[in-house]
Formats: structure tokens, C-alpha cells, sequence
């Protein structure tokens, strides 16, 4: 019986289920309950069927234990495409408003599930998956805990499922980015625990004396996430049975504690995890050391130290007392440095190799994934100086730069780790098509240009039409004007949406015969000896 | 509690407890051992597979 | 020996780039958050707050269940053209008992913060029913299934009791009332002189067109209505409330 406990465990919960599906108190929880109730017995259904009477294999204790990255990397195209997809959605909706169907794909319950699907089911299997890989690789260890690496991989899909489902039938905290309600949060809280225990057991039975700094980033970006998930969600549920509750805060220390959180989404979750895939698969791809090991140092505790702060950059003007809003914004803009010293050592570790950019796409996706990743974060300090704020708050500009960082940096910087991994998880000489990779390349990288510039005009416009007074002192528009000019660029957006989602689908298509063994034919890129072998000798050794 | 207390420790204590903690990360990063150290780590990555 | 102080150190390492990290993150929060809680000065003293009533409650839980904070902020900032579009800017004190907060990020929508009593109770059905019909430049979604959602409350108590225990000052009066309190708000028929004693200008009668039965537009309509009409600003001082 090789999955007794995990066939009885799931039953369980699945019967726990279908109770609270006949007690919940609110119509909303109740059909939340079938649908978990549905997804534990079909896994249950699975189990049973693939049930083994046989002595499991013995497992080779020095091998690295990939099953679960495996299915990461394809729980990452997979989400990717389907958030992408939504987005390229919502985006419609704002330019066709006869688009939304009442209720459950109004905007209003769509733009969460948007938001949760590229964060945390795109960009979080991606952070599991690498993060897997690259510890097992660095520590030269196999994972730690026999099958706790399946349970969080699953026990984190259930937790996306039943977030978005939830979205969906009405579930929400309203707060952004953690919108998912009191008892997802739990059984998130359990996985990311159970996570945190696989992560650093790995680190702790290492073979390899240094702790490299690549698991540094994914070790504060796992605990920090632990810290502000678990106190953003402090609530008090109005019924055990129902699925609504109230923050533990109210008012200003509430918008406070959860831009503490939301800012923070973006500078551990966004950029710390990230700037681990970055320390590990660009020196790997370009097949050289990093640039400075001991500014990665430098970076680390700058970055984690001085992001933590700037959260209040999200409440300039409002009724957060002006002291908090003044330490955000110096926080925010002393984060530019140590931002852009991580920019350098990830640019600077192509140094006397900057031919790859030229001749091999994925190193080309990474380079432009760090440039983005200089440029949000230099828009981003801008952003949090108050005057600028005044206007850029509210607006698009907002979006437009959240979408730079989130499609050039955290996008572009997963598609070049799994084009990286796919081939080696799977045992491929080379991936299906490097071609395809320049393609989706250029799609992706055209369609950031289109979006980010139209909600740049969109947003700067918004902001100079609510502030524009005539001369006999009286506003020039009404606020209905303002969303009327707005039309061409939302559609502009969606384009440049559209544009990034169908590089994505390349991604997938090429990933999907990758991993079916098969190779395109094709004409090898001009400039490239071979793409997997180093252009020059490794100086470094 | 009043907001003049906190704005006093914070331009003191809290200042110089920011300066000495930016002080020791460079002072830890570079300090002479550290090359050594350092260029060990960066190639931790190829070692393997 | 050798081999075992070695490993504990190595370990130890690990342990300690744990902690280190977790304390480095901790300071900033701390720092920016707790003196929120204990600075007497976060909010200002004024006259009028008080607790939402049950249907403005409900209505709320449908504002935030409908995402309507994605579109809609609930924050005016103290500029000459935000004050002159919206009124007043907003205080700390107005949103005391919002469990959570809905100030929002984004105006895709204008802001929301005093929208109560701008508009009729039919434009407000009207608007939510069809927006287009009412603002031809509106992007917004319709919302007609509210009009054909009765309420769906079971037991409204336990919802106050939640917001008495993180701090929203619910007497066990209002506690005891809560159901009662939910139907007569949106009741022409009932009697409301304990209702409005209890929460006073609350909005009462019928507020979609709809007096027999009290539905989802009822709530959400009450809770619009009520949005930024409880501080009476002709006795604020705004130099006292300067932090």
C-alpha cells in the first residue's frame, strides 16, 4: 500500500467537506465546500487507482529527488497561461464593459483571481520549483523529509484552487493580494510551513560547506512571506461554518498592516525569490561565476533590510500619519541602491561573454529580465517621492509600472529558468526550439513596451485631467471625461496583453514537445556555435 | 506614548543602530578573509550536475 | 570531535541566516506599525462615529465581496481639486470601526468616500441595475442580480459579535437587535425609533423600489447611502486634527 495514509487522510477531508457543505451557514461557503469536496475525492479517486500492493522501489538517498520540480515546471507554464489569459480578459472588460457577466465574471471577482494567478500560482510554482531545484543543486543534497516536497507542491495547488474558486463565488478579505478568506489562509499557512521545514532541512544536511547566496534570497523570501502572510491575516470569522471574516485591525493601522503586506508581496515574494532564480540560472546559462559574490552579500542584507519599510509609500496623502508616510518614501528611495547593485551583478556577470546576448535567446531573455528589473526599480523610488505620487497615485501609471516589474523582471526572468531546466529535469539534449524562444522573446519584450507605454499615457493623463482648473478657477473635467479618454489605451493594454499571453503559448507548445522528446528541425541561429556548449572556455576555473 | 519621544529616539539611537548594522554588512562582506571565501561560493554552481 | 563541532557549526550557520533574516525583516514593521497603535495622536478625536448598522454591515460585506475597493477608493486626499470633486478629505477616524479598510489603491471609478446623499436611492438602483443608462461614459459592471437577491442571513448576530471581539464597540443591545435591525432598516412599514437611537442618521425605508422583501440592493444602497455622513464637519477643527 503505498499510499494508505494518504488515501485514508484525504477521505477524511473530503467527508469534513461535504459536511461543512451541508452547515455552512452561507450560501458562498457552502458551494466552496463542494468544490473542495470534489477535488479531494477525485485526488482520492486517483490514488486509489494507481494503489500498488508491491514493496515500494528503495530510493537512492544521493540522488536529487526532481518528481516534484518536474511537475512544478509545468504547474508554472500552466498557471502562467491561464493568469496571463485572464488578465488579457479583465483587460477587455475595462475597454468593453458589455464583456463582464454578472456575477462571477464581473471585474470586480476576475481581477483577484488575475492577480493571485500570475503572483502566486505562476510566479509561486516557479519560486517552488527553482527553488527545489537550485538547493538540491547548490547543496548538493537531496531534498529533505522523504514526501514532504509532494505534499507542498499539492497541498499548494489545492491552496490555488480553492483561492480562485473563491474569488469566483464571492470570497474575499478585500485585501489585495491576500484576498483569499480565514480558513484558505490556514491551510496556507500549514504549506508554507511544511515548506519552510523542506527548504531549510535541505540546507541543514548539505554536503557543501558555504550556504550559496541564491538560497539566502529564497530562505528570507520563504520565512518573510511566512511573517506577513500570518499577521495580514489575522481575523476574526463571524461562523466556523461560513466564509466571512473580519480584520483583526480597523482603518489606519489595518491599511497600514496590509500595505506592509502588499509592498512586501512584491519586495520578497516578486523580487527576493527572483533575485535567487537570477544568483543561480544566469551565472549557469552564461556558464560563468557571478559577478561579485561578496556585493550578492552586500545586496542581500541591504535589500531585505530596507524593503521591509516601504510599505507607507502606498498611503502618501492619506490619513496615515505623515511620519509613517515620510519613512516610507526615504526607505523606498534608499532601496534604489541596493536594487540597482543587484541589477549590476547580474548584468556584470555576462562580462567578456556579452556575445551570448547575441547568440543565445535565453540568456538574451535573462538580460532583459535584469534591464527590467533595473528599470521598475528605478520607477518605483520615483514613484514613492510624494510630490510624484500625488499624481501617479490612483492612476494607471500604477498598473503600467507593477506590469514592467511583473512581466519584464518576474515573467521574463521564470521563462529563462525553465528553458534552462526543462532540457535537464527531463533528460532532452536541447529544448524543442530555440527559435521558438527568440519569438516568444520578442512578443513578450514588444507587448511590455506596448502596455507599460499606454498606461503611462493613460495614467499621467488621468492624473492632469482630475487636477486641470480653467481660468475662471473652476475643474475642467468631470470624472466621467477622464474614463472616457481612457478607451484607446485600455485597448492598447490589451494588445500589449495579448502580445506577452501569446509568447506564453509559444512557451508552452515548445515546453510540451521538449518534454515529449522531440526535436524541431531547423536552421541553427545565426551567430551560435552550439547552444549548449560555452561560447569561450570557463576562465574563471 | 507621544510622537516627540519616538522622533527623538529615532534621530539617536535608532540613526546610529542603522548606521553601525550598514556598517558591519560591508565590514562582514569585505573583510580581508572574505575573498577566499567568496570565490569558493560563486563556484558552488558548477560543481555539480 | 572534529567532524561533529564542525557539522553543529554548519548547522548552526544555517539556523543563524534564519534568524538573522527574520530579525532584519522584523525591525522595519515594527518600526512603521506598532507606534500606529499607541501614538495617541493616529486618530483624530471627532463627534459622530459610530458602529455600521446590520444592513449597511451587509451592505458593506457586498461592496467588498463585489471587489468594488478595486475601482472605487475611499480616501480623499487633501488637494484643492480632490476636495472640491469629493468634499471634505478624509480622516482617520471616519474609517475607526472598518473592519477591514476600504481605501482602496485605484479610481478606474471616482472616489466613494462621501458619495452618501449625493445621489437618490432610484439613481443609485438605476446606476447599479444598468451604469450606461445613467453615466453613458461608465466602464462599470451591471449588478442587476442584486435587485433579485433576497438576503441570505441566517443569523446576523454572530457578525457583530465578530466585530465586538476585534473592537468595534457593538453594545448587547444592538447585538440582541441585530436581526430585527437588518429587516425594519429597509422596512417602510416598521417601526425605527429604537433603530435610529441605536445607530443614529441611519437611513431608513425602502431603498429599491422593491418594499416587499428586503434584497442585496437594499443593503448595498443603505451602506452607500451612509458613506461619509456621520462626521459633522461644521465642528471639526481641522488644526487640532493636524498629526
Amino acid at each position: 500500500m503505498k499510499f494508505g495514509t494518504e488515501i485514508v487522510a484525504l477521505s477524511l477531508f473530503a467527508f469534513a467537506a461535504v459536511v461543512a457543505a451541508g452547515f455552512g451557514v452561507d450560501a458562498p461557503f457552502r458551494q466552496h465546500m463542494w468544490v473542495l469536496f470534489f477535488v479531494l475525492a477525485g485526488f482520492t479517486a486517483i490514488l486509489l487507482r494507481n494503489i500498488d500492493l508491491k514493496p515500494a522501489a528503495p530510493i537512492d538517498p544521493s540522488a536529487y529527488m526532481d518528481g516534484p520540480i518536474r511537475y512544478g515546471t509545468i504547474a508554472t507554464v500552466f498557471w502562467g497561461v491561464v493568469g496571463m489569459l485572464v488578465g488579457v480578459v479583465i483587460a477587455l472588460q475595462l475597454a468593453y464593459p458589455d464583456l463582464n457577466i454578472q456575477p462571477r465574471f464581473n471585474f470586480g471577482r476576475l481581477r483577484p483571481l488575475h492577480t493571485s494567478a500570475v503572483v502566486f500560482a505562476f510566479g509561486g510554482n516557479a519560486l517552488l520549483c527553482t527553488s527545489l531545484y537550485v538547493v538540491q543543486r547548490t547543496c548538493r543534497a537531496r531534498l529533505f523529509g522523504g514526501n514532504l516536497a509532494w505534499f507542498v507542491f499539492w497541498g499548494y495547488q489545492l491552496f490555488i484552487v480553492m483561492a480562485a474558486t473563491g474569488y469566483l463565488l464571492g470570497i474575499t478579505e478585500s485585501r489585495e493580494y491576500a484576498e483569499p478568506e480565514w480558513y484558505v489562509d490556514i491551510w496556507l499557512t500549514i504549506v508554507w510551513v511544511a515548506y519552510l521545514i523542506l527548504f531549510l532541512g535541505t540546507i541543514l544536511k548539505r554536503k557543501e560547506p558555504h550556504i550559496y547566496v541564491a538560497n539566502w534570497f529564497y530562505l528570507s523570501f520563504i520565512v518573510t512571506i511566512a511573517m506577513l502572510h500570518v499577521v495580514n491575516n489575522l481575523s476574526m470569522p463571524a461562523s466556523f461554518l461560513g466564509s466571512k471574516s473580519y480584520s483583526a485591525f480597523s482603518g489606519v493601522q489595518d491599511a497600514l498592516t496590509q500595505w506592509w503586506y502588499g509592498h512586501n508581496a512584491v519586495g520578497f515574494f516578486l523580487t527576493a525569490g527572483f533575485l535567487g532564480m537570477m544568483y543561480y540560472f544566469v551565472p549557469k546559462q552564461a556558464n560563468r561565476p557571478v559577478y561579485s559574490y561578496r556585493l550578492s552579500i552586500i545586496h542581500f542584507w541591504a535589500l531585505i533590510f530596507l524593503y521591509i519599510w516601504a510599505g507607507p509609500h502606498h498611503l502618501h496623502y492619506t490619513a496615515l500619519p505623515d511620519w509613517a508616510q515620510t519613512l516610507g518614501m526615504a526607505f523606498s528611495i534608499m532601496l534604489w541602491m541596493p536594487s540597482w547593485g543587484g541589477m549590476i551583478n547580474g548584468l556584470m556577470t555576462l562580462s567578456g561573454a556579452w556575445d551570448k546576448i547575441r547568440t543565445d535567446p535565453i540568456i538574451r531573455m535573462m538580460v532583459a529580465a535584469i534591464a527590467f528589473y533595473g528599470m521598475s526599480t528605478f520607477e518605483g523610488p520615483m514613484m514613492s517621492i510624494k510630490t510624484v505620487n500625488s499624481l501617479s497615485h490612483y492612476t494607471d501609471w500604477t498598473i503600467g509600472h507593477v506590469h514592467s516589474g511583473a512581466l519584464g523582471w518576474v515573467g521574463l526572468i521564470s521563462f529563462g529558468a525553465i528553458y534552462y531546466m526543462v532540457p535537464k529535469l527531463w533528460n532532452r539534449e536541447r529544448l524543442y526550439s530555440l527559435r521558438l524562444v527568440t519569438w516568444h522573446f520578442w512578443l513578450a519584450t514588444l507587448g511590455i513596451v506596448v502596455y507599460a507605454a499606454a498606461m503611462w499615457v493613460s495614467g499621467i493623463m488621468q492624473g492632469m485631467m482630475w487636477r486641470e482648473y480653467d481660468e475662471q478657477g473652476f475643474l475642467v473635467y468631470s470624472f466621467a471625461e477622464s474614463v472616457a479618454a481612457m478607451h484607446p489605451y485600455y485597448l492598447m493594454r490589451a494588445i500589449g496583453g495579448a502580445m506577452y499571453l501569446s509568447g506564453a503559448l509559444i512557451m508552452a507548445w515548445n515546453i510540451t514537445m521538449t518534454i515529449l522528446g522531440r526535436q524541431r528541425k531547423e536552421q541553427p541561429l545565426p551567430g551560435s556555435v552550439s547552444a549548449y556548449q560555452p561560447a569561450r572556455s570557463q576562465t574563471w576555473a | 506614548m507621544s510622537y516627540d519621544l519616538m522622533r527623538e529616539f529615532a534621530d539617536s539611537w535608532g540613526l546610529l543602530a542603522m548606521v553601525l548594522f550598514f556598517v558591519g554588512c560591508i565590514a562582514f562582506a569585505l573583510r580581508p578573509r572574505g575573498r577566499t571565501w567568496a570565490d569558493q561560493a560563486a563556484r558552488i554552481p558548477f560543481k555539480d550536475d | 570531535m572534529g567532524l561533529i563541532s564542525k557539522h553543529a557549526l554548519i548547522e548552526r550557520n544555517a539556523t543563524l541566516l534564519l534568524a538573522g533574516s527574520l530579525l532584519v525583516v522584523t525591525i522595519g514593521g515594527i518600526v512603521e506599525i506598532a507606534p500606529l497603535f499607541y501614538l495617541d495622536n493616529t486618530i483624530e478625536k471627532v463627534d459622530g462615529m459610530r458602529p455600521y448598522s446590520p444592513l449597511e454591515l451587509v451592505g458593506r460585506n457586498i461592496y467588498v465581496r463585489e471587489g468594488c475597493y478595486l475601482c472605487h477608493s475611499q480616501m480623499i486626499r487633501p488637494f484643492r481639486d480632490e476636495v472640491e470633486r469629493y468634499g471634505h478629505y478624509s480622516l482617520a477616524a471616519e474609517s475607526m470601526y472598518d473592519h477591514p479598510f476600504q481605501w482602496g489603491s485605484k479610481r478606474t471609478g471616482p472616489d466613494l468616500a462621501r458619495v452618501g446623499d449625493r445621489y437618490s436611492n432610484e439613481w443609485h438602483t438605476q446606476h447599479l441595475t444598468n451604469p450606461r443608462s445613467v453615466v453613458p461614459e461608465s466602464i462599470m459592471p451591471s449588478y442587476g442580480f442584486l435587485k433579485d437577491t433576497p438576503l441570505d442571513v441566517k443569523d446576523f448576530s454572530t457578525h457583530l459579535v465578530a466585530n465586538a471581539d476585534v473592537g468595534v464597540p457593538y453594545t448587547p443591545d444592538m447585538i440582541a437587535n441585530a436581526n430585527a435591525d437588518l429587516k425594519a432598516q429597509a422596512d417602510p412599514a416598521a417601526d425605527t425609533t429604537d433603530l435610529e437611537k441605536r445607530y443614529p442618521k441611519a437611513k431608513v425605508g425602502d431603498f429599491d423600489a422593491n418594499p416587499a422583501e428586503v434584497t442585496e440592493m437594499d443593503a448595498l444602497v443603505a451602506y452607500l447611502q451612509m458613506l461619509g455622513t456621520l462626521v459633522d464637519f461644521k465642528t471639526y477643527d481641522d488644526a487640532a486634527g493636524y498629526r
